[in-house]
């Protein structure tokens, strides 16, 4: 569903991403883990088309998207979380919903993103900014997946919430795996979160893929290894 | 103030807050233009009041035409102005937003330099073609004459129109941005230009629309102000500070503000006009405002969230 191979990003004349090739397949949950300062959200960056690619190549189901500008690359089926939720503070919770709908071109909130995240139509008229950090996550996960997407990007959804909000926010997004074919991809830090939501993990290391393991054949002490300063 | 009866203060108050009210709704559309443009994309047009002159112009010439070619139409040609006078700012903001200012967003203060460039060869095309002394077009006879609601208070008629017009566009922009999706886009950007193209909002094309509004808005604001004073070629730039104020005092990016802070701007130099001289009550009015934004930098109505 993703394809991206020999991928290069650059930030002037510093080359933060060494050319990497990985493949996700549809339905599949592929979480990409490191350390701080490892390339994660470059990586991601670079996917939704914020960051300029230096080289290579990126397809969303067999489309070449590199050369895309974002909102072209969201039509074009890529989703992205970013982190820090970057919710749009002074917009209702309602409206930054609908904010994903326009690519779509749905008119109403499908029911389904409702039943996913009650929390957000009890609070749709709230402006976005006066959540929780755990709600706001939700909402940018909710505004993601109205654009109809075939690729979710989250980067780091964990960060800054309470861990019994990251246990929420693994449960919802197994079920959106259920819900719709789609694939997630995840950049994370946090061992036991992707544990429970990825089909395959890759640990990342100064813009180079180091390891890749099937979840089944995981050896925790040894990712968990990579993961510590 | 001892001079005037309670009669005559009545009557002053009345008609100089009415003539205060026609400033407001020049100042309001200049402002809602200008607002948005800066509200979205952090743009400063310094050649915002020329396009307010283009508006005027438009009209002049529309009353030229029709009043040689077609005099049956001199009772109608204003209304139509109004739409042609949007009609040719807007066009002429989206080339500018095409030719000049696309190439400049990271670039904020080159933007400010750019503008101010732009408004420099505006007002030397209006002179070349236009002429340099001041032109006015023929109002229509509904738009003359005053109504007197006592014998000393006098209303102009063309104030009034002026009001109501302003009136319709705030209505309209309020609609188009608030109740319209385009307007909902045009928030997201406000906000977060990069996120908003992470959820599919074409933000470029967004940025082109909003400023071809914006300026339109200013046109608008031009075909207002040929019935209350008349054109020149630097009558734009005569109201760019007083509408910088205006959306700076209102905070940006706030409708209610806007309107408010034009309101109050307006009222306090024409009635503070009357009793001392228009410079002095521009230099109160001026002090004033700075001392309210030392106090609340971020304008008078901004909306609060946690950051």
């Amino acid at each position: 569903m993703l394809e991206v191979s020999d991928l290069r990003v650059s930030y002037g004349q510093s080359e933060v991403i060494h050319g990497v090739n990985f493949e996700a397949k549809k339905n599949e949950t592929l979480a990409i883990m490191g350390r701080n300062g490892m390339g994660k959200t470059t990586l991601f960056k670079s996917l939704i088309g914020i960051l300029e690619a230096g080289e290579g190549s990126i397809k969303v189901d067999g489309q070449d998207v590199t050369g895309f500008e974002s909102h072209e690359r969201v039509a074009s089926g890529i989703a992205y979380v970013p982190q820090g939720r970057m919710i749009f503070p002074t917009l209702s919770v309602q409206e930054n919903i609908e904010t994903g709908m326009q690519v779509s071109g749905l008119k109403r909130v499908p029911e389904d993103i409702y039943a996913l995240f009650p929390v957000l139509f009890d609070m749709r008229n709230r402006k976005g900014g006066n959540l929780s950090g755990g709600q706001q996550q939700q909402l940018a996960i909710a505004r993601a997946l109205v654009t109809n997407p075939k690729v979710l990007l989250l980067d780091e959804p964990t960060e800054g919430i309470q861990p019994s909000i990251i246990k929420d926010i693994a449960k919802i997004l197994n079920e959106i795996q259920e819900m719709r074919d789609i694939t997630i991809i995840v950049s994370e830090q946090v061992l036991s979160f992707t544990m429970a939501i990825a089909d395959r993990l890759i640990v990342i290391d100064s813009g180079k893929f180091i390891h890749e393991d099937l979840r089944k054949d995981v050896d925790v002490d040894k990712i968990s290894k990579y993961l510590s300063v | 103030m001892g001079d005037y009866t309670v009669q005559e203060l009545t009557a002053i108050f009345a008609m100089q807050g009415f003539s205060g009210l026609s400033l407001f709704s020049v100042l309001l559309l200049m402002a809602l233009g200008l607002a948005i443009i800066f509200g979205q994309m952090g743009v400063i047009n310094m050649a915002h009041g020329e396009f307010m002159a283009v508006g005027a112009y438009t009209t002049y010439l529309l009353s030229v035409i029709s009043e040689k070619y077609f005099p049956g139409f001199v009772q109608y040609y204003f209304l139509f102005a109004i739409v042609a006078s949007f009609i040719v700012a807007g066009i002429l903001g989206y080339l500018t937003e095409f030719i000049l200012i696309r190439h400049l967003y990271k670039r904020p203060l080159d933007t400010l330099l750019a503008t101010w460039g732009l408004s420099l060869i505006m007002q030397q095309s209006f002179r070349s073609i236009f002429g340099a002394r001041e032109v006015s077009p023929g109002l229509p006879d509904w738009l003359m004459g005053s109504y007197q609601p006592t014998d000393m208070i006098d209303i102009p008629i063309n104030g009034m129109f002026v009001l109501a017009l302003t009136a319709v566009v705030t209505i309209g922009v309020y609609l188009l941005m608030y109740r319209s999706n385009w307007g909902l886009s045009v928030r997201a950007t406000t906000q977060n230009r990069l996120m908003s193209g992470a959820v599919g909002i074409n933000t470029k094309k967004i940025d082109r629309l909003t400023f071809a509004l914006g300026c339109g808005i200013a046109g608008i604001a031009g075909a207002a102000f040929t019935t209350i004073a008349s054109t020149g070629p630097t009558s734009g730039s005569l109201y760019i500070v007083d509408t910088f104020m205006v959306v700076v005092f209102g905070g940006a990016a706030s409708l209610f503000g806007t309107i408010a802070s034009a309101f109050t701007i307006a009222q306090a130099q024409s009635i503070l006009e009357f009793f001392i001289s228009g410079s002095m009550a521009k230099v109160i009015t001026l002090l004033t405002l700075v001392v309210i934004l030392m106090m609340r930098p971020e304008g008078l109505f901004s909306i609060k969230v946690r950051k």
